[in-house]
């Protein structure tokens, strides 16, 4: 890292001295990796607000009745948790951080196609993510018809729901136009010799899901948008007195928010694609076959939104249509399942904590996935809708896969993000107690979602009670465990020691540059000639 | 960027022929109205719109001598949101 014999400067992109000084040098900042690092620490403070709620919620659930608060306070809390932890952290959570500090390294670019488009995301990001808990301080308080903000309650609802509405209507754009700036970068900005099949995997699913974040974010504007006409000059889009329907509502909700599943996943499944080989010290297997199957899902994701609507009164034509579809998406997931599995065969296994972080994701994210097909069937899910087996299932994906994949990608990309190396067997240590607290607090809510218990009611009849407390104090193991990460990196991120160019010894582009890479990445762009895993 | 050094020219003969197309759907748009054909209608009227999208995406937007990456990829979004409606309908036609 020391000068060599050009006269490059090393100086990291934290030293780089711009044209604003303090907290304006990063607020207005176009460099995208200081772009991601302002993503992330947004991001993580929302999301410590929604682990809040969450403890909060489960607290509620410890006991059968009243136990912390009453009713509609947990209708209010449990929305908040999901707009928060949806709209505000498992969107924009990989792509928006990882994608914008990795993309242009991993491409061998200097910048995103446009960095000014970044900071306005950004900008965008926060200015929505105000106007969505505003109505936390409104008199009436926040909305508690749950995140979908499902016709007809949510026009009839006296809570604040155009705030919540407007603000995902906002955020939408942020997301769209993150997505415009990375096709642009990925399709432009490649470095010479880098053909498409050339491209890292997680480039990849950022190209995916850029597309999906386009192509369905305005059907989820246009949506919320009719609902506040509804609210607000009684049109009659889904009222059924005035001639609506209220399941055209859930139609094009879900049109846009099971995409956004994916938007959630393809960039989790990127990360891991890029752990895993490393830890391995061995090629990827498959890598076409991989790439194939992320496009494939992103495309096939589009047509399964119906089956979060088995229930609802859809015909018999468009049920078997939704099923049969949700059961071919899961094909393509599979393969990768298999693929990172294989990768794993007879490789020399590096044990550090992001592959701990990545093998934990395979296995969650197949609970996740399996549980997903029981819920796919038609005739399980008449008997599973709205319980808490959909929590578990989703939170399971959600938080399991793409959460995990987040902590695995932040241990993994952590000494070129900060330049400085954690403690591992701190982060081992956190890992564990996430990982335990994790399958302790949603496994039991799958037995009791068989057993007929709903979601999103803060009571429940007593014979639920035992598994109820497991499942809180796994939210307690999983908070003790959050809380060790959280130490461990910020004490790593001050006094760390500091990380070389490549500790883990991966091959993709970023790993050739400053830990942390310097203002514009690449000192010369560098051209490439071989695949992105060229291991053995 | 390859595409932009390969400049191409087209004579002003196509652009007539398609504004001609054009201004012949329109037409022809306006006079279905007068037709009673009940459902058809619709359809009829988002096909003579869909051709004329075509003809202006294809030649005015110049789709035609783009790079194969975004002649696959036009059609594609468009064919996507397609059978999401297609789809959509699936529920409303057989309730």
């Amino acid at each position: 890292m020391e000068n060599q014999e050009t006269t490059w400067k090393h100086v990291s992109f934290r030293e780089h001295k711009g044209k604003y000084k303090g907290i304006l040098a990063w607020i207005l900042s176009t460099d995208h990796k200081r772009i991601g690092l302002l993503y992330f620490y947004t991001i993580i403070g929302f999301f410590l607000t929604g682990v809040c709620l969450g403890l909060a919620m489960k607290l509620e659930l410890l006991a059968p009745g009243k136990t912390v608060m009453d009713a509609a306070t947990y209708n209010a809390i449990f929305t908040l948790h999901g707009v928060i932890m949806i709209f505000l952290v498992v969107i924009p959570g990989l792509p928006a951080v990882f994608g914008n500090f990795m993309l242009p390294l991993m491409i061998g670019a200097k910048d995103v196609a446009f960095p000014r488009l970044n900071l306005l995301s950004w900008w965008v990001y926060v200015f929505g993510a105000i106007v969505a808990l505003s109505s936390l301080f409104m008199q009436g308080g926040p909305p508690d018809t749950g995140w979908t903000f499902y016709a007809p309650y949510s026009f009839k609802t006296s809570t604040n729901m155009l705030p919540a509405v407007l603000g995902a209507f906002i955020l939408g754009f942020s997301s769209i136009l993150t997505g415009i700036n990375f096709i642009v970068t990925i399709h432009r900005m490649r470095a010479p010799g880098m053909t498409w099949f050339k491209m890292p995997l997680f480039p990849w699913t950022l190209y995916g899901t850029a597309w999906i974040q386009i192509l369905a974010t305005p059907i989820l504007a246009v949506t919320l948008m009719l609902i506040a006409g509804e609210r607000l000059l009684n049109i009659g889009f889904f009222d059924p007195s005035l001639g609506g329907d209220p399941i055209l509502y859930q139609h094009l909700f879900w049109i846009y928010s099971h995409p956004a599943v994916y938007i959630m996943i393809l960039p989790a499944m990127g990360a891991i694609s890029e752990i895993i080989p490393t830890f391995s010290n061995k090629s990827i297997f498959g890598y076409k076959v991989i790439v194939i199957s992320t496009l494939a899902i992103a495309f096939v994701g589009y047509f399964v939104w119906g089956h979060h609507m088995f229930t609802s009164g859809m015909s018999g034509t468009a049920l078997y249509t939704f099923s049969i579809l949700t059961f071919l998406v899961a094909i393509p997931s599979a393969i990768k399942v298999f693929n990172w599995v294989s990768t794993m065969h007879k490789a020399s296994i590096q044990l550090d904590p992001p592959f701990f972080w990545a093998v934990s994701f395979l296995f969650v994210f197949m609970i996740g996935g399996l549980s997903g097909l029981a819920l796919g069937a038609l005739s399980v899910n008449v008997h599973l809708h709205d319980t808490a087996f959909v929590v578990a299932h989703f939170h399971y994906i959600v938080f399991g896969g793409t959460g995990f994949a987040f902590m695995g990608a932040i241990h993994y990309w952590f000494p070129k993000m900060w330049g400085r190396m954690y403690n591992t067997r701190m982060a081992t240590t956190g890992w564990i107690f996430f990982f335990i607290g994790f399958n302790t607090l949603y496994l039991p809510m799958f037995f009791l979602g068989v057993a007929g218990m709903p979601r999103r009611y803060y009571d429940y009849v007593d014979r639920f009670h035992g598994p109820n407390i497991i499942s809180t104090i796994g939210s307690w193991v999983l908070f003790t465990g959050l809380m060790i990460i959280i130490v461990n990196l910020i004490h790593a991120a001050k006094n760390g020691p500091v990380a070389s160019k490549d500790p883990w010894g991966g091959k993709t582009l970023e790993w050739t540059v400053d830990s942390p890479p310097t203002f514009e990445n690449f000192e010369e762009i560098p051209v490439v000639e071989k695949g992105p895993y060229d291991y053995r | 960027m390859e595409n932009h050094n390969n400049t191409h020219i087209i004579p002003y003969k196509t652009y007539l022929y398609i504004l001609a197309g054009l201004i012949a759907l329109t037409l022809i748009s306006v006079g279905v109205t007068h037709v009673e054909v009940g459902e058809m209608s619709i359809i009829t009227a988002l096909v003579l719109a869909s051709i004329k999208s075509v003809l202006v995406i294809v030649y005015f937007m110049h789709l035609k001598f783009d790079n194969r990456i975004l002649q696959i990829a036009v059609p594609a979004i468009f064919i996507l949101v397609g059978l999401v409606i297609f789809i959509t309908f699936l529920d409303y036609n057989f309730r």
